[in-house]
């Protein structure tokens, strides 16, 4: 019953992405107008990187090259995550314009449901510009590469991704119980950044916001310490698929109980 | 008349504190935000004394600060204006007897007065409690600093409106917001003082309006400057606010004749 009903999710999926497809072909420009704002985003990023390096050999004892082999892990997970959950504007959308009734009378989960409504495939490319950036900090850092290391890096990014899912998702679910536009989700925006960054810099307090607390430690710094020799903590980088398991579970559970408050916007 | 325009920063006002909840959250996660900024510093310093003429504890009032301005001076009319050209709302707007880009200035103002208050100030006093925020004691720096975010708020909402207008001319502008979002933190130095950019970047930077919006305030609360670079700083954004004027008067007048509302 229930992978028939997976099964049948995921055939929505492709119409929704078929739907996707030609709707971006009547905004064509859109498409790399998005990618491009994307890419830039990054690249300011790596500006900041490359800026700070100039006037510093060293952040804590991490190289440059480690510091933007990191960034280029968040970027292929930040990718993914934002091709599947696009959720910024939730609350607005769905609770106060009211568009959660239409999604209510569909049999399909409410939650697949909206996120379906929302991809976003450009996001994708900003993830081979990660792997790209990754890729070539791996090269100078003259890493090895074991014939496990790709299974690895994608059970990772899935880890990550979930972390983001997870948290995002339960935040937009906040919107069932408060009828406020929250303001969480674009200042979270603001909090996850610090994930990329190498952990050990910051206080024990921050330390432990970003790991246990709003996980987004494990998207960038812990993973690709299994893959960085020289600051490899195998536990930790484990620990991200079970903390992406724990942040989807929960924030599945957050959703299903925060969808039985939904009230209707009264139109 | 002015009167009337009052009105919408007193609504947008009242509007905003109707939504509290945001801005309990609000203070917290710019609080992190600065912290963790502040760690990202310290770790850059490490034993160093100075970096691009900053000492650590300028660094951190820097950083505190301009994190602080961002909060009076952000403001998504952008996306305001643009959602208005695109469900057409605009065009009711443009036949009241004010001015819609008034009245969006105003709006933004109230915003940011709403911000001012129960951000910045909070925020400021919970950021000097926790980390080593130096605040300046002549009370003549204080007055100048809030004349120039002042201008910050008015320069970046200039461009906020120059984005948002070009709804008028292209189908979706979503990217090029986003772009403009991105370049504002970036070159404005909010993420990193304009200071450590290499030469050819400061160079760059100087002839771009970005700078008038958080780095020269910034760089004068921290006690950087000298009574002449104050001056010239402040006489910097004042240029850049009556320059920005200009296009946006040029884009509004044949935006009016081109309105073209998706599905209206």
């Amino acid at each position: 019953m229930r992978l028939s009903r997976l099964g049948y999710t995921f055939g929505l999926f492709k119409e929704y992405i078929a739907n996707y497809v030609k709707v971006k072909l009547t905004y064509r420009a859109d498409f790399w107008v998005e990618v491009v704002s994307d890419l830039l985003f990054s690249l300011t990023n790596l500006v900041f990187i490359f800026i700070v390096f100039q006037h510093t050999p060293t952040l804590g004892d991490w190289s440059e090259s480690e510091v933007v082999f990191v960034y280029g892990y968040y970027m292929i997970a930040q990718g993914v995550f934002g091709a599947f959950t696009n959720l910024w504007n939730f609350g607005d959308r769905y609770i106060i314009k009211g568009e959660m009734d239409r999604v209510l009378t569909r049999p399909a989960h409410s939650l697949a449901q909206v996120m379906l409504e929302n991809v976003d495939p450009p996001s994708l490319v900003s993830s081979l510009v990660g792997l790209g950036i990754m890729g070539t900090a791996w090269a100078k850092l003259g890493l090895t590469f074991d014939w496990y290391d790709p299974i690895v890096l994608i059970v990772m990014v899935l880890g990550s991704v979930l972390i983001y899912t997870g948290i995002y998702v339960s935040l937009a679910a906040i919107s069932f119980y408060s009828d406020a536009p929250t303001g969480i989700i674009p200042l979270m925006y603001n909090i996850q950044n610090y994930g990329r960054y190498p952990i050990q810099i910051y206080n024990r307090g921050i330390r432990f916001l970003l790991t246990w607390v709003l996980p987004f430690a494990f998207v960038g710094v812990y993973p690709a310490m299994f893959f960085l020799e020289a600051h490899r903590d195998v536990f930790m980088a484990w620990m991200t698929p079970v903390v992406g398991l724990i942040a989807a579970g929960i924030s599945l559970a957050v959703w299903n109980r925060g969808v039985t408050k939904y009230r209707g916007a009264g139109s | 008349m002015n009167a009337a325009y009052f009105e919408f920063v007193r609504i947008r006002f009242l509007t905003m504190l109707a939504y509290r909840v945001n801005y309990y959250s609000g203070i917290i996660v710019y609080a992190i935000n600065i912290g963790a900024y502040y760690f990202l510093w310290k770790a850059i310093y490490g034993s160093a004394e100075t970096l691009a003429g900053f000492t650590v504890e300028q660094m951190t009032t820097y950083v505190a600060v301009s994190w602080m301005a961002r909060a009076f001076y952000f403001n998504n009319l952008d996306r305001e204006i643009s959602n208005e050209i695109r469900d057409g709302s605009v065009a009711v707007q443009m036949t009241r007897p004010i001015n819609y880009l008034m009245v969006k200035m105003m709006q933004g103002f109230g915003e940011g007065v709403f911000r001012m208050l129960l951000f910045m100030v909070p925020g400021m006093i919970l950021a000097t409690l926790l980390f080593h925020v130096t605040l300046p004691t002549d009370p003549m720096r204080w007055i100048v600093f809030f004349v120039m975010i002042w201008f910050s708020f008015l320069i970046n909402s200039q461009l906020n409106i120059l984005t948002g207008l070009f709804a008028f001319f292209v189908e979706n502008n979503e990217g090029l917001m986003r772009m403009k979002r991105v370049l504002v933190d970036l070159l404005s130095g909010v993420i990193v003082p304009i200071a450590f950019f290499p030469a050819w970047g400061r160079a760059v930077m100087d002839w771009l309006p970005f700078q008038a919006i958080t780095y020269l305030p910034s760089s004068v609360f921290t006690g950087r400057t000298t009574d002449a670079e104050t001056w010239h700083a402040l006489w910097i954004q004042i240029g850049w606010f009556a320059v920005l004027v200009v296009p946006i008067l040029l884009m509004w007048r044949s935006a009016r004749r081109r309105l073209f509302v998706q599905g209206g």
